[in-house]
């Protein structure tokens, strides 16, 4: 057992703390939700050139080798600043996918350029029906010749709007709620048929609704074999759990932080209120919160690679649960204990509190994980 | 990073797994597998087969007889016992006086005191808590006279686990009362057996004889049982807190009682539904197992972090109290609701083992009640949920 971060992942740490002090305050942040980009594509550059959209991938595939623990750290980081642009839509997922199933020359193509920053990639899975059940998929793709035509609704894409590809998942066979039978297709965004529907979230992110209407795409885009792609696409979706995870616990660090700031600082009755017992006790729950969280944040990066399916779902959901309790502890008291300030646009605690709030239904809400973790 | 044990962990699990197979008297094992109250007996049976192995005081340095375990094995031992229907080990001996002794003991002290703690032929009970010192620990009265070669001792001690079974108290009495009141306290042996040492019974919430008040009439105590320095005791019942962070996650009660309730609500049935099938409960089921994760990775984390040489943090210890106890404590919420209308018999025949009583009803609703009823001092003891926030609140977060 060795739980300590490599000599190189802590300068990593180190890097991506700096990056969101240095170069992401909340102001800047705050301009960027507001604009019709939604993301700093300068950022975007940067975090190519410092290798962190390369992390994830092999060597192999040109990219640097890491895993979910390195991952975690960038999303850490992501989860400090807020950051906006669509590291997990882009890296995480659509990134993930392409991993996971692409050939060599699908990977030289789509997955490569997205290392180099160039561009970016969304994966579309989630439909109307589906809430959070991945091989509830309706949307279907029919071979014709040397290619397929998908018809479907995808719902939630995140990073769908300034995605150059996207990553569809569609039924080549079987019946929705099928892990067999659903197929993944690179599809350029603006190619014909595909009608895209772009909106903001509640946390200041950006994502998409998409309609595939008799779209035809090459079989040449086609990811891996024909029906095969169910147990890549929960891999994937575990992934992104474990990410989500690491942003949730950067999320809640600044709560930690800045709620116990507060309590030192904001005087009431002549005295700070951090000397009243009640809030002190309150604070330290928020505190043993964060450190379970960041345990379970751990737990889900280590248990990717646990080969057995079963316990690796059923880890990834254990983490999900305790991320979304101890997220909304740490969220709900952080609003609480900064009074009226917390539920303002102006101050960044209530921005921080919503982005929990979104993580918790994404990937599955606890009641879903609870479900999936005792049938494991 | 890596979660995976050691190959020689994982040699070590095993042993502790072959052993615990072997030598577990199956009288002993079924006492505790269907929650019957142990006596001293009992106990002290499977202490002292841990004993001839060295794995009572498994944790001790090599230099007083101990086997050096790491954290990392104490951890695996306790999860085996757990999970095998092991005694709670008496932890007054071996990881509470034991390291005061070798740490701050004279050598007549440690000659006298370590065997007998390791081969668990004496049983240890511990002297705190007084009426009118509990969470204000250091306001304790219990008044210890210097008298040269010996000390007299007068006052009461309350709260005392298994006074009636002890052999020997650890204690904490006021020599001194000049400055802060932490100051005048000294830590002292005493022999159980010495004359003017009355101990009184106070009866659990289930009937069951576990905590005493022992009181101090003239009690005459050598001055070689003085541990170090008159007026230190205090100190040294700091040092001895240090040594509680593994035990206080409960990992061995916690890994048996989690067993527990999977079996039992797998077995329940309502209108033909298993008890695990209802999805309110599996919620309840599912949550108390993922905090008990966060709790173990916390654990972990925390050893890991003092294997690689940094400290482990101020408030850790008192952390992992908290979480131990709480979690603990919902799975004994949780046993009692999975037992349902069928725990609602009292049946201290079965309980005590007192006589020939047949159970009536199912086995796995003898116990959930009593447990329950028991652990709720969990949050009380060692340092109450709401001290150790306070410890926290100005340690690690410096309110």
């Amino acid at each position: 057992m060795d739980l300590q971060y490599t000599p190189e992942q802590t300068q990593l740490r180190e890097s991506v703390e700096r990056f969101v002090r240095e170069a992401y305050d909340f102001a800047h942040r705050r301009r960027l939700a507001a604009s019709e980009l939604g993301h700093d594509e300068g950022c975007w550059r940067q975090y190519a050139d410092f290798g962190w959209l390369a992390i994830p991938f092999s060597e192999e595939e040109g990219g640097i080798g890491g895993d979910a623990t390195d991952t975690g750290i960038v999303m850490e980081g992501v989860g400090r600043g807020l950051l906006l642009e669509p590291y997990l839509a882009s890296v995480v997922l659509g990134g993930g996918m392409l991993s996971a199933l692409g050939s060599a020359a699908q990977k030289a193509e789509w997955l490569q350029p997205m290392m180099g920053g160039e561009r970016k990639l969304a994966l579309a899975y989630a439909e109307p029906g589906s809430r959070y059940e991945a091989t509830h998929c309706e949307s279907a793709a029919r071979s014709d010749g040397n290619a397929y035509v998908i018809d479907g609704t995808k719902t939630l894409v995140y990073g769908g709007p300034t995605a150059d590809q996207f990553v569809v998942v569609a039924r080549t066979a079987g019946a929705a709620g099928d892990r067999d039978g659903l197929s993944a297709f690179v599809v350029d965004a603006g190619t014909a048929g595909v009608a895209l529907t772009p909106y903001a979230t509640h946390d200041g992110q950006r994502a998409a609704d998409l309609v595939l209407d008799g779209v035809r795409v090459d079989a040449a885009r086609r990811l891996g074999e024909e029906g095969a792609a169910g147990e890549a696409l929960e891999r994937v979706i575990d992934q992104g759990i474990a990410a989500l995870a690491a942003e949730a616990v950067g999320a809640m660090a600044v709560l930690v932080d800045s709620t116990l700031e507060y309590l030192k600082t904001r005087q009431q009755f002549g005295r700070p209120i951090g000397t009243n017992q009640a809030l002190q006790h309150r604070m330290v729950d928020m505190y043993i919160a964060l450190d379970e969280a960041r345990s379970m944040a751990l737990y889900g990066a280590l248990m990717l690679r646990e080969g057995d399916a079963a316990a690796r779902r059923k880890a990834l959901s254990a983490t999900k649960i305790e991320i979304d309790r101890t997220a909304k502890r740490v969220g709900q008291e952080a609003v609480q204990m900064h009074g009226a300030m917390g539920v303002t646009e102006e101050l960044a605690v209530g921005h921080y509190f919503t982005r929990l709030s979104m993580i918790a239904t994404t990937f599955g809400d606890s009641d879903w994980h609870v479900e999936r973790y005792m049938s494991a | 990073m890596d979660l995976t044990l050691s190959p020689a962990e994982q040699a070590f699990e095993a042993e502790v797994r072959a052993f615990i197979g072997e030598h577990l008297p199956a009288d002993i094992r079924e006492k505790v597998r269907l929650d019957r109250f142990l006596d001293r007996d009992d106990f002290m049976r499977w202490q002292q087969i841990l004993g001839r192995q060295g794995w009572f005081t498994g944790a001790w340095p090599r230099e007083h007889g101990g086997q050096a375990w790491s954290a990392m094995q104490t951890i695996i031992f306790n999860r085996v016992a757990g999970e095998m229907h092991c005694p709670e080990l008496q932890v007054f001996g071996p990881a509470m006086v034991g390291p005061v002794l070798y740490t701050f003991g004279t050598e007549a002290q440690k000659a006298k005191h370590l065997p007998a703690i390791r081969d668990s032929s004496v049983w240890w009970c511990q002297g705190y808590s007084e009426p009118g010192a509990g969470s204000d620990l250091a306001s304790l009265k219990t008044q210890a006279d210097d008298h040269g070669d010996h000390f007299v001792v007068n006052g009461q001690k309350i709260w005392t686990s298994y006074a009636h079974f002890a052999d020997w108290m650890f204690c904490l009495v006021r020599t001194g009362r000049e400055g802060r009141k932490q100051e005048g306290i000294s830590f002292l042996l005493i022999d159980m057996k010495t004359p003017g040492v009355n101990v009184q019974p106070i009866r659990m919430l289930d009937g069951r004889h576990y905590l005493n008040a022992v009181f101090f009439d003239d009690v005459k105590v050598p001055r070689e049982n003085l541990i170090g320095e008159a007026g230190r005791g205090w100190t040294y019942a700091k040092f001895l807190l240090e040594h509680e962070r593994v035990e206080n996650a409960n990992l061995r009660f916690i890994t048996q009682e989690l067993q527990k309730l999977r079996r039992v609500a797998g077995e329940v049935r309502s209108g033909g539904r298993r008890l695990i099938d209802d999805p309110a409960f599996a919620a309840e089921v599912a949550g108390v197992e993922v905090q008990f994760k966060a709790l173990e990775i916390g654990l972990l984390r925390m050893l890991s972090d003092m294997h690689a040489g940094a400290p482990a943090g101020p408030g850790k210890s008192s952390f992992i109290k908290i979480r131990g106890t709480e979690i603990a404590q919902r799975i004994t919420e949780l046993l009692v609701q999975a037992a349902g209308p069928d725990g609602q018999r009292y049946q201290p025949g079965p309980l005590l083992g007192a006589n020939g009583d047949a159970l009536v009803g199912p086995e796995h609703a003898l116990g959930p009640v009593p447990s329950y009823q028991f652990c709720r001092a969990m949050t009380i003891y060692g340092g109450s949920t709401e001290v150790q926030k306070n410890i926290m609140a100005k340690h690690a977060l410096g309110l």
